[in-house]
């Protein structure tokens, strides 16, 4: 127990915001964010991930946002386990034909208003896959899109832009 | 080497023999390729299996105008490719999948895009095969258009048979394909008696999105881009096995360079995601020290990897003919550095790990693996290495960097998720000294050597080690330097079906942690 503690007070807060107080850019643009949410919900931002076929390669950063660095929760976006208590679907991958109900159900199930946010190249246009016996392509093939996020997968930082960018 | 293990190829001939099977010797590359007729499909598995080989591999492809399938045998490095064929009018054989359970869902998936038909199959449901395409329908023969003919929304499949379970109290727990969590979709059918797991199915298939079809007319720089998005935590490994694969095809061989870069590559990955689901692993269970320090440790990481080889996740850094970029002596440096800090840091972290007893308490004994059922279902990686399996392909099928280096095959026999965890911590370690061997002694040399069009209808395997486990790829070009056939096994393909068994008799809350422990790649494994 103490080797944890140790640790822990050791390895100190690593969350941006302390680190590099001023320049920051992910400390300004987070700002902002927060601004935007709070005008709209309160505080707080509620995001359903999916993967409607992705290689994984997006959620390995989608995951990174609550890393220590970026800790979106800060800034009240937070990731919720079902459709019925999200504001935002936040979608990868090229949408393969067999998750396409799937993801008809799951933008159904999420109530109004909503937004959806196609996050990756795959989820933009159809990236690598394309369109295909097996692959409907772009997202916005098949539920509306408010907010493409560029990127094979985009960055961290490139996904809190691309939060801010649905806000405005 | 034993001599058993040198001679297994020899004895197989003499047993193939003995039983009036007609064998045609060739060779692919530096592998043994043997032809049998497909009567004797499965006699000849069965003579395998009394050798103790593994089942690798096993794929299809129509090529010159009838169907060959194909089993990949090994024991430890000596690998063996069987091949048999049937004609396009009859496409009738046995099935290796009552000798060998890992080739049941590997025949489905030739059933489901072939239409080849395996006779005494014990499960002929379709895999693959949901509702984008119709029953009689198969998107990998050449007559089938890659943009198939969907219907304008693919309906669910709710015409899967489950198993079913009856009795007092059991009841039936549906998951998926959209699961809680951000990651990757699939289906799981639970029946459980109170918390106890009583039998658990996989419905995979969700995420396939055709890759062996788009594959087809490719470029080998176009291959090797989509190769890379197979599975996106494998990129380096999958582009890698993929560009060996069409490199062999070639005849080109990489300078001692490249093969180099593509090592670190490979090692960077390795502990990229080993750090990444120990963390995971440990937050399964709600230790979340560990998920803040290694994701930390894992983010520092990937953005050492952007600025070393501009990409976090080292996507599209492998190119047919050898690398896309290189690294300066400053950056040999910087990472030699990175590396030394990493290790101090493991030495603060993991005994908080070790000592942790409600750590203990929810790892040990939990999702047991035996060394039988490893050895049974062809277990690879880490998977298998927790379960005695003496597996390595950095070892057992070397090449540049691998064969210049050494480094030690972690291997217990424990098999539970503990041990599972404690192999990928002790690789962690292992893939620092393959790094700074490999900063050590790097070659001078080019990135890249110039390609070469392949003769028509070369083939290649490419066998790459990647942190997941062995990455098998089998290509074939046509006569215009695009590929005719890709199909890239991954580690999961084996793995996943001893989920099913890890988890029996289990509490259905430390699924999670037993899932995470194996984390096989769905879409890796739907292609
Ligand atoms: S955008 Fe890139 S990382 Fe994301 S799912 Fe597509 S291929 Fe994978």
């Amino acid at each position: 127990m103490l080797r944890l503690f140790v640790k822990t007070l050791k390895t100190g807060v690593v969350t941006e915001r302390f680190r590099k107080p001023k320049q920051s850019e992910l400390e300004q643009l987070g700002i902002e964010v927060k601004r935007h949410i709070d005008k709209y919900f309160s505080g707080s931002l509620a995001i359903r991930e999916v993967d409607a076929g992705s290689c994984n390669g997006c959620e390995l950063e989608i995951h990174a946002l609550n890393n220590p660095f970026y800790d979106v929760e800060r800034f009240g976006i937070h990731f919720v386990a079902s459709p019925r208590h999200a504001d935002v679907l936040l979608v990868t991958g090229p949408v393969s034909r067999h998750m396409q109900t799937a993801l008809l159900r799951t933008y159904e199930a999420t109530p109004n208003p909503k937004w959806v946010i196609a996050a990756g190249d795959c989820a933009a246009c159809g990236g690598e896959f394309g369109v295909s016996y097996a692959s409907c392509g772009a997202v916005a093939n098949v539920i509306p899109v408010d907010v493409v996020i560029p990127g094979c997968p985009p960055s961290p930082e490139m996904l809190i832009k691309g939060l801010l960018g649905m806000m405005r | 080497m034993s001599h058993r293990e040198s001679n297994w190829r020899a004895e197989f001939l003499a047993e193939l023999k003995k039983q009036h099977i007609q064998v045609e010797v060739s060779a692919l590359a530096t592998m043994p390729l043997w032809q049998i007729p497909a009567k004797h499909w499965r006699s000849a598995a069965e003579l395998a299996q009394g050798l103790s080989a593994r089942w690798v591999s096993g794929w299809a492809e129509q090529h010159s105008g009838q169907y060959e399938l194909n089993t990949l045998f090994a024991v430890r490095g000596d690998f063996l490719l069987l091949r048999t064929s049937v004609p396009e009018s009859n496409t009738e054989l046995p099935s290796q999948a009552t000798v060998y359970p890992a080739a049941n869902r590997s025949e489905r998936h030739a059933q489901d895009m072939f239409g080849i038909h395996f006779l005494d199959h014990p499960d002929n449901r379709p895999w693959l095969r949901h509702k984008a395409w119709k029953k009689h329908q198969y998107p990998l023969r050449k007559d089938f258009p890659l943009s198939g003919d969907p219907e304008p929304v693919t309906a669910p499949d709710m015409d899967y048979q489950f198993v079913k379970g009856r009795g007092a109290g059991v009841y039936e727990i549906p998951v998926g394909p959209v699961h809680a969590g951000i990651i990757e979709p699939g289906h799981f059918r639970f029946q459980a008696v109170g918390e106890t797991v009583l039998n658990l199915e996989e419905r995979l298939g969700y995420v396939h999105k055709g890759i062996e079809k788009t594959a087809e007319g490719r470029t080998p720089e176009q291959l090797a881009r989509l190769a890379g998005r197979i599975s996106g935590d494998s990129t380096v490994a999958h582009s890698w096995a993929a560009c060996r694969a069409m490199e062999q095809a070639a005849g080109i061989a990489i300078s001692p360079h490249a093969a180099f870069i593509r090592g670190i590559l490979n090692e960077r990955e390795r502990i990229a995601n080993h750090m990444g689901d120990i963390g995971a692993i440990c937050n399964d269970v709600g230790f979340a020290f560990a998920q803040m320090q290694f994701t930390r440790l894992r983010e520092l990481w990937l953005r050492s990897n952007r600025q070393f080889f501009a990409h976090r996740l080292l996507m599209d850094c492998i190119v047919p003919g050898g690398v896309s970029c290189s690294l300066t002596d400053e950056a040999r440096a910087t990472m030699r550095q990175e590396l030394k800090a990493l290790r101090k840091e493991l030495d603060e972290i993991l005994p908080a790990l070790d000592l942790n007893s409600s750590l203990e308490d929810r790892l040990l004994t939990a999702g047991w693996l035996s060394e039988k059922t490893a050895a049974a279902f062809s277990a690879v990686g880490y998977v298998g290495r927790a379960s005695g399996q003496d597996l390595d392909a950095r070892r057992d099928a070397p090449c540049l960097p691998y064969e210049r280096l050494n480094f030690e095959v972690i291997v217990e026999s424990q098999g539970d998720v503990a041990s599972r965890l404690w192999v990928r911590v002790r690789e962690i370690f292992a893939s620092i000294k393959l790094l700074r061997q490999m900063l050590e002694q790097l070659p001078a040399g080019v990135i890249q050597t110039p390609w070469q069009t392949p003769a028509a209808d070369s083939e290649g395997i490419g066998i790459i080690e990647g942190w997941r486990g062995e990455i098998v790829t089998f290509v074939r070009f046509d006569d215009n330097n695009q590929i005719a056939r890709f199909y890239p096994r991954d580690p999961s393909v084996v793995n996943w079906p001893l989920l099913e068994k890890i988890v029996l008799n289990n509490s259905v809350p430390d699924f999670p942690v037993c899932n995470k422990s194996l984390n096989g790649s769905y879409s890796g494994h739907d292609l």
